[in-house]
C-alpha cells in the first residue's frame, strides 16, 4: 500500500503526482525529486548499449527512517516512483512489482488515448482510481 | 367517508358516488392529500394549518390534476368556485369530489353547475387518454400522460409556482402516482422502473417520428438527479412537438425496459447517422478509426479537450486508442448528450457498452446496401435534414468548417486562382466538409464569368498523376452525401462522375484551340506557368453552373499538363546541357592530368 505515486516524465517534471496524508504533501514531493538522481544513476550505471537488457523495475531507491521508496522506468524514459511506509514490512517485492506493472499497463492506456499530448498532466479518471485502489486506505 | 363527504357537501346537497367514482376519487384525493402531507416543498403547511386535523388536498397537485382534466382555464376556475373550496379555502375531501364530479360533467359537455352532478356521469378523464379514462396506475398510457402534462404545464404560467424542474423531474419517476398528481416527495426508488417504462414506449412509438422530439424527451426524462437548469430549459421548447408526437402516435408495449438509463440509449434514427459518420470517416464498417482520425472529428464538436478525452475513455473500451463502429456510436452519442447538457456518467452505461451495441443492432451490412442505394438517388434527403435538426449541434460544428474556406474562394482573380489550387490541396484534408463548400460556392459562382476554378474542394489539385485519388474520392464522395451535408448532394455526385471518365476526351476538344495560345505563354514561363497560362483562357460561355464547373475543371486539368509538360521540357534541356558540361569538366580533367606529370617532372 503505497503513500505517495508520481509519475515523472522524462524530462523530469511531474506529469502526475498524488499522496495519501493530504498535509504534508510537500514532503512526499521532495523525497520524490530527490529520488530523481537515484533514478538516474541507476540507469547510467546499466550501461549505455544494454539498453534491451536493462530491467525496468528498479527496486529499491534508497529507505529512510520512516519510508521506502520504489522506482520502476519505463523504455521512454517515464519514471514512477513509489513510496511506502516503512512499517508496512509485510509488502514484498513481488507485491511492489505488480503494483509498478499495473500503473504502467494504466499509464499505456492513458497515452492510447488521442486526445492526451504527452507531456501534459494526467487527469484520466481511470489512472486516478487505478492510484487510488493501490494507495494506502486512511480512515 | 365518501358518504360523509358527501353528506357534508358544501352546497349543502348530498352528493351521490357510485362504487366506481369513489374509488377513484378517494385514491385521486389520497394523493393529493398524500403530496401535501410529505413533501418538502410542495404541500403547502398552509393548507394543512388551516384545516387542522382535517385532511386536505394540497392546491399544487389539485392544481395538476385540474389542468390535466385539459379543460379550459376558465371552467377550471368555475369549477373551484363552485365546488366550494374558494369559499373554505381549501380542497377538502368534499370539495375535492365535488370537483371531480364537475370535472366530469364539464368533459361530458354539460354545464357547470351543482345541478350537473346530480346525475350518473362517468369518470372524469384526466390527460391525453384516447382509451377511456379509468386512471389506472402503472399503466403505460398514464406514463404518457405524464410526460405529456409536464410541458403543458409548462406552458401554463399560473398562480401554482411550484411547478419547477423538481416536481417535473419526479412527476416522470414516480410510478404509483396517479399521473395527474404531482408528488413531489416520490420515493426515488421508483425512479428507475416507470422511467423505463414510460421511456421505452415514448421510444416504440416515436421511433418512426421525426427525430426532432428526442431532445425533448431527453431533457425531460433526467434519471441522475442533477437538475441543470439546461435541460429543464429545453421543455418549454420542445413541448410543443411533443404534445403532438404523444397525441398521434401510442404504443404501449415495453421493450428494453431492462435499463433504466434513457438518455444513454441509442434510437434508430442515431445510429444510422452515427454509422454514417463512421464510413464518413472508414468506409470499412467493421474495422475501425484511428485515434488521430477520431480526435479530429471529434474536436470539431467543440467540446473542450478534457471532456473529449474522458469521453474517449469511456467509450474506448479495449484501451487500443482505435474506435470501432460500436466503441465510436457509444462515443458519438456521449458527446452529444454532453452537448444536449448532460453531465457526463461516471462509468459507461450498459446501454453504450460495445457488447450491448453490438447485440442491438446487428446490420451493418443491411445499412451498407442501404446507404449505397442511397447515396445513389439525388439530393434532398429527408432524413438527413432531421437528423441534422437533431444532432445540430455536431453537424454544425462540422459545417462550420467550410465558412471561412469558402470566403477565399469567392474571386476571380487569377492569383486567387492560384491559392485556390493551393487550398485544394488543404482541403483535401477536410474531407467531410468538402460536400458543405461545394454547394454552397456554387451558389457563388453565377456572378463569375470567367469560369476560373470554382472550387471543388474534395479534388485534388492535380488530375494528372491523382486519377486514382479521384476515383477514391469519388467513392468517398457518395457516401460524404450522407453525412451532415445539408445543401444538394447531387451536385458533388455529378462532379465526380466527369471525374472518374476518362477526363483526355473534353481536354483534347479544349486543347486544340488553345493550344496555340499556350504554346506562346510555355516556353516564357517556368513556375508561373500554370497560373499564368490560365489567365484568359476559359471565357467559354457557360450557362449552367455544373457544365461551367466542368469545363472549369477541365481547363484546370489542362492548365496543369501543359505545366508538367513545359516543365518536363525545360528539365530534359537542363539534363543535356548539364551532361555536356560535366563531359567538358572530364576532358578538362584528363588534360589536366597529362599535363602536370610532364610539368612536375
Amino acid at each position: 500500500m503505497a503513500v505517495c505515486v508520481a509519475v515523472i516524465a522524462k524530462e523530469n517534471y511531474p506529469l502526475y503526482i498524488r499522496s495519501i496524508p493530504t498535509e504534508n504533501e510537500l514532503k512526499f514531493h521532495y523525497m520524490v525529486h530527490t529520488s530523481l538522481d537515484v533514478v538516474d544513476e541507476k540507469i547510467s550505471a546499466m550501461g549505455k548499449a544494454l539498453v534491451d537488457q536493462r530491467e525496468l523495475y528498479l527496486g529499491l531507491l534508497y529507505p529512510t527512517e520512516d519510508y521506502k521508496v520504489y522506482g520502476y522506468v519505463t523504455n521512454s524514459k517515464v519514471k514512477f516512483v513509489m513510496v511506502v511506509d516503512s512499517s508496512n514490512t509485510a509488502l514484498r517485492d513481488n507485491e511492489i512489482r505488480s503494483m509498478f506493472r499495473k500503473l504502467h499497463n494504466s499509464y499505456t492506456d492513458v497515452m492510447c488515448n488521442p486526445f492526451y499530448n504527452p507531456g501534459d498532466r494526467i487527469q484520466s479518471r481511470a489512472f486516478d482510481s487505478m492510484v487510488t485502489s493501490m494507495m494506502v486506505q486512511v480512515c | 367517508m365518501e358518504a360523509a363527504a358527501g353528506g357534508g357537501c358544501g352546497s349543502g346537497q348530498p352528493l351521490l358516488l357510485s362504487e366506481g367514482e369513489q374509488q377513484c376519487y378517494s385514491e385521486l384525493f389520497a394523493r393529493c392529500a398524500g403530496a401535501a402531507g410529505g413533501g418538502p416543498g410542495s404541500g403547502p403547511p398552509e393548507a394543512a394549518r388551516a384545516v387542522p386535523g382535517a385532511v386536505s388536498a394540497a392546491a399544487g397537485p389539485v392544481a395538476d390534476l385540474f389542468r390535466a382534466s385539459q379543460l379550459p382555464a376558465e371552467t377550471l376556475h368555475q369549477i373551484t368556485e363552485l365546488c366550494g373550496a374558494k369559499r373554505v379555502g381549501y380542497f377538502g375531501p368534499t370539495q375535492f369530489y365535488i370537483a371531480l364530479k364537475l370535472i366530469a360533467a364539464a368533459q361530458s359537455g354539460l354545464p357547470v353547475r351543482i345541478e350537473s352532478i346530480k346525475c350518473e356521469l362517468p369518470l372524469p378523464r384526466f390527460m391525453m387518454s384516447k382509451t377511456d379514462a379509468e386512471i389506472r396506475f402503472g399503466n403505460p398510457a398514464e406514463l404518457h400522460g405524464t410526460k405529456v402534462q409536464i410541458p403543458y404545464l409548462i406552458t401554463e404560467k399560473n398562480t401554482f409556482k411550484r411547478m419547477d424542474d423538481e416536481d417535473k423531474q419526479q412527476e416522470t419517476q414516480s410510478p404509483t402516482m396517479s399521473p395527474l398528481a404531482s408528488p413531489p416527495s416520490s420515493p426515488p426508488h421508483y425512479q428507475r422502473v416507470p422511467l423505463s417504462h414510460g421511456y421505452s414506449k415514448l421510444r416504440s412509438s416515436t421511433e418512426q417520428m421525426h427525430p426532432a422530439p428526442y431532445e425533448a424527451r431527453q431533457p425531460l426524462v433526467q434519471p441522475e438527479g442533477p437538475s441543470s437548469g439546461a435541460p429543464g430549459a429545453k421543455p418549454p421548447r420542445h413541448q410543443a412537438s411533443l404534445i403532438r408526437s404523444f397525441s398521434v402516435e401510442r404504443e404501449p408495449h415495453d421493450n428494453n425496459s431492462n435499463y433504466p438509463d434513457e438518455p444513454w440509449r441509442i434510437t434508430e434514427e442515431q445510429r444510422e447517422y452515427y454509422v454514417n459518420q463512421f464510413r464518413s470517416l472508414q468506409p470499412d464498417p467493421s474495422s475501425f478509426i484511428s485515434g488521430s482520425v477520431a480526435k479530429n472529428f471529434f474536436t470539431k464538436s467543440k467540446l473542450s479537450i478534457p471532456e473529449l478525452s474522458y469521453i474517449w475513455e469511456l467509450s474506448d473500451a479495449d484501451c487500443d486508442g482505435a474506435l470501432t463502429l460500436p466503441e465510436f456510436c457509444a462515443a458519438f452519442h456521449l458527446i452529444v448528450a454532453r452537448k444536449n447538457g448532460y453531465p457526463l456518467p461516471e462509468g459507461l452505461p450498459p446501454t453504450l457498452q460495445p457488447e450491448y451495441l453490438q447485440a442491438a443492432f446487428p446490420k451493418p451490412k443491411r445499412e451498407c446496401s442501404l446507404f449505397d442505394s442511397y447515396s445513389e438517388s439525388m439530393p434532398a434527403n429527408q432524413q438527413p435534414r432531421e437528423l441534422n435538426r437533431m444532432e445540430k449541434l455536431s453537424i454544425k460544428d462540422m459545417a462550420d468548417f467550410p465558412v471561412p474556406a469558402q470566403d477565399v474562394t469567392s474571386d476571380d482573380k487569377q492569383e486567387q486562382n492560384k491559392t485556390r489550387l493551393e487550398q485544394n490541396k488543404t482541403r483535401l484534408a477536410l474531407k467531410s466538409t468538402a460536400d458543405e463548400a461545394l454547394p454552397k460556392d456554387m451558389s457563388e459562382d453565377p456572378a463569375t464569368k470567367s469560369g476560373l476554378l470554382p472550387p471543388p474542394p474534395a479534388l485534388p489539385p492535380r488530375p494528372c498523376p491523382s486519377q486514382s485519388e479521384q476515383a477514391s474520392e469519388a467513392e468517398i464522395h457518395p457516401q460524404l452525401n450522407r453525412a451532415p451535408s445539408q445543401a444538394a448532394d447531387s451536385s458533388p455526385t455529378k462532379k465526380d462522375i466527369p471525374y472518374s471518365q476518362p477526363p483526355s476526351k473534353p481536354i483534347r476538344r479544349k486543347f486544340r484551340p488553345e493550344n496555340p495560345a499556350t504554346e506562346n505563354q510555355e516556353p516564357s514561363s517556368t513556375v508561373g506557368g500554370p497560373a499564368s497560362a490560365a489567365t484568359g483562357k476559359p471565357h467559354t460561355a457557360v450557362q449552367k453552373q455544373s457544365s461551367k464547373q466542368k469545363k472549369a475543371i477541365q481547363t484546370a486539368i489542362r492548365k496543369n499538363k501543359e505545366a508538367n509538360a513545359v516543365l518536363a521540357r525545360l528539365n530534359s534541356e537542363l539534363q543535356q546541357q548539364l551532361k555536356e558540361v560535366h563531359q567538358e569538366r572530364i576532358a578538362l580533367e584528363n588534360q589536366l592530368e597529362q599535363l602536370r606529370p610532364v610539368t612536375v617532372l
